[in-house]
């Protein structure tokens, strides 16, 4: 599910000098809260929204991507009873912080937000945040698909599912690849056996 | 050189969280894995070549020309699957 606001500034209001920590031109480097938090609770999309576009009236658009837990994963509904979520702890704050410099370079948004849960979640939980706050909607729009796309095979994370039949790890899709692909980034991760080795590399991309 | 070596997801059930290993001065990522698979056993299997295996160092993504230093932080996983 996906959501997306639209506000018009409120010209006028003089907010410039009320923000106690705003030393730097830039709204994104002195916000109060983080861009990246890996946890294991559960996020609050209003809330996150709210926090994000506070205290910057230069803000117009608002785009945001919730990410949940299915029932499924190309079997019977309710084959998946259970979901854990592994990380990289370190890498995985450092390469979303990556993602969000490399999406700041590529689209004129004013802040940007990722939160990710780990550890065991149940199918309908949310699992995944990405909120971009920009003037104009377009930049909102792109950049909150752009960091979807490139979290999805460059952050550290693994999933694994509970089912009847036991518990098995989440294959990475090609699809993914292709996603961030149309960025013009290279993604390597689900086809990603040694380069010249074709046995592996159609193995990989078949399992 | 000293590395610390890391396994995450289906790899650290199989060969344990981590372990330090010694490696000759100036090798790559890929030398690093290749000498893994030389140990045999579970290494061989889990990391051998044409199984989809990402590394990383120092906590970033690399391939396998990527240089090791004295220290580094190298990390083996599966594809990645967030999201």
């Amino acid at each position: 599910m996906g959501g997306c606001r639209r506000r018009a500034g409120r010209p006028g209001l003089p907010l410039q000098g009320t923000m106690p920590c705003m030393g730097a031109a830039e709204p994104n480097l002195s916000r109060a809260t983080a861009r990246v938090a890996i946890q294991t609770d559960d996020f609050d999309l209003g809330a996150e929204v709210s926090a994000l576009r506070a205290g910057d009236p230069g803000v117009g658009a608002v785009a945001s991507f919730v990410g949940t837990v299915r029932d499924r994963n190309g079997g019977a509904a309710g084959e998946v009873s259970a979901l854990e979520l592994e990380h990289y702890p370190g890498m995985t704050e450092r390469s979303i912080e990556a993602m969000i410099d490399e999406a700041q370079r590529r689209f004129d948004i004013r802040a940007a937000r990722v939160v990710h849960r780990v550890g065991q979640l149940a199918p309908g939980d949310q699992i995944v945040l990405v909120v971009v706050a920009s003037a104009h909607r377009g930049a909102a729009f792109q950049a909150c698909e752009f960091l979807m796309d490139y979290l999805k095979t460059q952050a550290p994370f693994w999933k694994k599912e509970s089912t009847a039949e036991g518990a098995r790890w989440v294959d990475a899709r090609v699809a993914d690849d292709a996603a961030l692909a149309r960025w013009g980034i290279a993604a390597g991760n689900a086809a990603c056996a040694a380069p010249g080795d074709a046995a592996g590399a159609a193995g990989a991309a078949a399992r | 050189m000293k590395l610390r070596v890391r396994y995450f997801a289906s790899l650290r059930e199989a060969l344990g969280p981590g372990e330090e290993v010694e490696l000759a001065e100036g090798a790559t990522l890929g030398a690093l894995r290749d000498a893994l698979v030389g140990r045999g056993g579970r290494h061989a299997e889990m990391l051998a070549r044409g199984r989809a295996v990402r590394g990383a160092v120092d906590q970033v993504m690399a391939d396998d020309g990527q240089p090791l230093r004295d220290g580094a932080e190298v990390a083996f996983f599966p594809p990645v699957t967030g999201g």
